[in-house]
């Protein structure tokens, strides 16, 4: 493949993956290469990553295809034999003496956090231990567990650590985890490099790119992908709080400040050459949600809250109840200040909401909340319920749903479940979304479009 | 006419003035230089944007223009702006001379209050055009620094068009308050800064804060990783490890005990529940 195909090749596979690449940008990018070392293989990444990638959510995207698009090495690669696997000897890993020795190399790499011998290190043990038992595609979960790296921290430890516990094992266990983060990375790039030889790039890479965090699907992302979604909670939280407040201020002029504009004309023999005009109050509603905190909404659930409590000041007021089969207030969690890890734990753990199974009950937990919190709800509240109205075929409380629809300037009805799942099985969703608007919201782009109508 | 040869010329100099680049962050500045394209640096807060610009014109002897950015800021406050004042005491001041001289008198480069965006277009000698903290100016501001940068020219209506001789090296920063439009963004080069590699920020420490033992540097950074991998509100920046260091160093002490660590937290952790955070999970006691 000649260097243009495989430009452009590239190009497109950025643009399946959902990054916006211009045609400029794809020019930018070329011309970039004829000012660098093209032996440079990181030098090449990076002038890439600066004409076409200008999103951090998009990097990781963008680092796949790369290393699919511009491998490292060919085949074996330099200096490794491939190794068949009917000729591994049938022992367990851990008795092995040539795992042994591979751990031993692993365990000084560790240590030191050479990079460059780290990928070849992870480039070799996925040649020798990746292979499947019929010989015809490639894994890592056979490395991994060949290499085990997790089981060598506590030498590791021991190693650099004069003494167990405090501040320094804290930090040298956050260095040796990112470590071996580095290593099952560097074991992953590899083993989709041998695929993608085996089966062609494009068909890999369409396989194994994930969509950008932004448009990442509450109900599908994993443990680390919800860390890092958290993470984009409070930067996307002022970027939105900015944004309002512009649109709050956009053709703010109100009347015109008559002792300021006269003041100013002093400067210029009392000709009014600058008018100063008052600010006008902006609006800020009041908001009021009820959200369901049942397993199948969990994910979804928290980030809307920890959103709209990042959001804080864009709203007067900012109450919360969650309910399961009943409803409770969980607005104290999320005081001021408070820990968000910490307030999503204790809102599980302390808010009484279940009243009998544990599993949604739409009807007894919107009765529950107009018993208990009738009054929440007033004519100048906005009105959100987060929820997949899912009811287990429980009763609904249409009638109170609509009462506060009524009540309340806005309601809104956020659901996580695309479209054309509502009103499948127990799902009421299109009973509800004749009596209070339904928006479908599964992930941050939506949320945040949403928020944007909110306030 | 460009600033720099090759991307490890480019290490070479930041490292002379005491930036200490990565790969990734020489090979970028030198391709925005090569490119003759404005450079758009986004990341968290105190991870050296600024200090990037301010580097790279010392590295070359550049003058450093600055343009700083906040709501409000307008077309005025950026490029140009006449002075009225003067031009009204030049109209007073002409008494009965006819009308059309002095009108062509008070639009010229004499009244002329020339701002940022404008002098950095002027000058012949080799300028760092810094537009600092874009995300804070209004989407309007966009609209200017888009026609400004991709043609870098200016037309004043009264005195025509006024190209670039030598085209500034332009650095914009962002702290991603706002998405910045994608126009902007197409027509820069782009680098995303994030903390950096524990061994890179100890040699940070080292040059900046004389005197210092390198055991305590790694240390120091060490833990400031091991804070930066909480969920804290808001993560130490460079600046802070920095400020760090020259505390316990003016303290007299020469290791990081969990005593110091939590007697000195204040300086690094600004939030109370970071605070507490970080207590319970590092276990200070």
């Amino acid at each position: 493949m000649s260097l243009l195909d495989r430009h452009s090749g590239f190009v497109h596979a950025l643009r399946e993956a959902g990054l916006p690449v211009s045609v400029a940008e794809g020019l930018d990018a070329v011309r970039a290469l004829g000012h660098l070392d093209l032996i440079d293989r990181e030098g090449l990444r990076t002038a890439y990553a600066a004409t076409l990638v200008k999103r951090p959510t998009h990097r990781p995207q963008f680092d796949l295809l790369f290393d699919l698009w511009f491998p490292a090495a060919l085949g074996a690669g330099e200096g490794n034999a491939d190794r068949d696997p009917a000729h591994r000897s049938g022992k367990p890993p851990a008795l092995d003496p040539e795992v042994q020795a591979m751990r031993g190399e692993l365990f000084e790499l560790l240590l030191s956090g050479d990079e460059e011998a780290m990928r070849a290190f992870a480039r070799m043990a996925v040649a020798r231990y990746g292979r499947s038992p019929n010989g015809q595609s490639w894994f890592s979960s056979g490395v991994l567990r060949a290499m085990s790296a997790d089981t060598l921290m506590a030498s590791l430890l021991q190693a650099v650590l004069s003494e167990r516990g405090g501040v320094e094992e804290a930090a040298a266990r956050r260095m040796f985890r990112n470590r071996m983060g580095a290593f099952e990375q560097a074991v992953g790039t590899e083993v989709r490099r041998r695929i993608a030889e085996d089966t062609g790039v494009e068909r890999t890479g369409r396989a194994t790119v994930k969509p950008p965090l932004e448009q990442l699907d509450f109900n599908r992302a994993t443990r680390t992908d919800l860390a890092e979604l958290r993470r984009q909670v409070h930067p996307l939280a002022r970027r939105l709080a900015s944004r309002l407040a512009q649109r709050n201020r956009l053709g703010d002029r109100g009347r015109l400040d008559f002792r300021r504009t006269v003041r100013a004309s002093l400067a210029t023999g009392g000709v009014p050459l600058t008018t100063h005009f008052k600010p006008k109050r902006p609006h800020k509603p009041e908001l009021v949600i009820l959200c369901d905190a049942s397993d199948s909404c969990q994910s979804f659930a928290h980030f809307t809250l920890l959103l709209t409590f990042a959001l804080r000041e864009q709203f007067t007021k900012v109450r919360a109840f969650a309910f399961i089969d009943s409803t409770d207030e969980i607005t104290k969690y999320f005081a001021p200040g408070s820990d968000v890890v910490e307030a999503m734990r204790r809102m599980t753990r302390e808010a009484d909401l279940v009243w009998l199974t544990g599993r949604s009950n739409y009807g007894h937990a919107f009765k529950t909340f107009d018993d208990k919190y009738r009054d929440a709800v007033t004519s100048r509240t906005s009105l959100l319920i987060l929820g997949d109205a899912r009811s287990n075929y429980g009763p609904l409380a249409l009638p109170i749903v609509r009462r506060m629809a009524e009540t309340a300037r806005h309601a809104y009805w956020l659901n996580p479940e695309r479209p054309r799942d509502w009103d499948t099985g127990d799902s009421a969703a299109s009973t509800y979304g004749d009596v209070i608007e339904m928006h479908e919201c599964r992930n941050l782009t939506q949320l945040a479009e949403f928020v944007e109508l909110l306030a | 006419m460009t600033l720099f040869d090759s991307p490890a010329q480019v290490a070479e100099a930041l490292a002379g003035v005491g930036y200490l680049p990565g790969p990734e962050i020489a090979t970028t500045v030198f391709l925005a230089d090569a490119l003759g394209k404005p450079l758009l640096i986004e990341g968290p807060a105190g991870v050296g944007k600024t200090e990037l610009a301010k580097a790279v014109a010392a590295a070359t002897g550049a003058e450093l223009i600055r343009l700083q950015c906040y709501e409000g800021l307008d077309e005025a406050r950026a490029l140009y702006e006449w002075n009225y004042k003067k031009q009204l005491l030049r109209i007073q001041a002409a008494g009965d001379r006819a009308w059309d001289d002095t009108h062509d008198d008070i639009f010229t480069d004499e009244f002329l209050l020339e701002r940022p965006l404008l002098a950095a277009i002027r000058r012949e000698d080799p300028t760092v055009l810094l537009i600092d903290e874009t995300d804070k100016a209004d989407v309007e501001v966009e609209g200017l620094l888009l026609e400004v940068l991709s043609d870098f020219q200016v037309t004043i209506p009264e005195l025509g068009t006024i190209t670039a001789k030598r085209r500034p090296f332009v650095v914009l920063t962002s702290n991603a308050a706002r998405e910045l439009s994608e126009a902007l963004k197409r027509r820069c080069l782009y680098l995303h800064l994030e903390y950096p590699p524990m061994e890179r920020e100890r040699d940070i420490v080292l040059s900046r804060v004389p005197g210092i033992e390198e055991g305590l540097a790694e240390q120091i950074v060490k833990t400031i990783g091991a804070l930066r991998g909480l969920e804290v509100k808001k993560a130490p920046s460079i600046a802070e490890t920095i400020d760090w260091a020259r505390t316990l160093l003016a303290l007299g002490l020469d290791t990081l005990d969990a005593q110091a660590v939590k007697d000195t937290l204040g300086v690094v952790l600004k939030h109370v529940a970071d605070q507490r955070r970080a207590v319970t999970e590092l276990n200070l006691g």
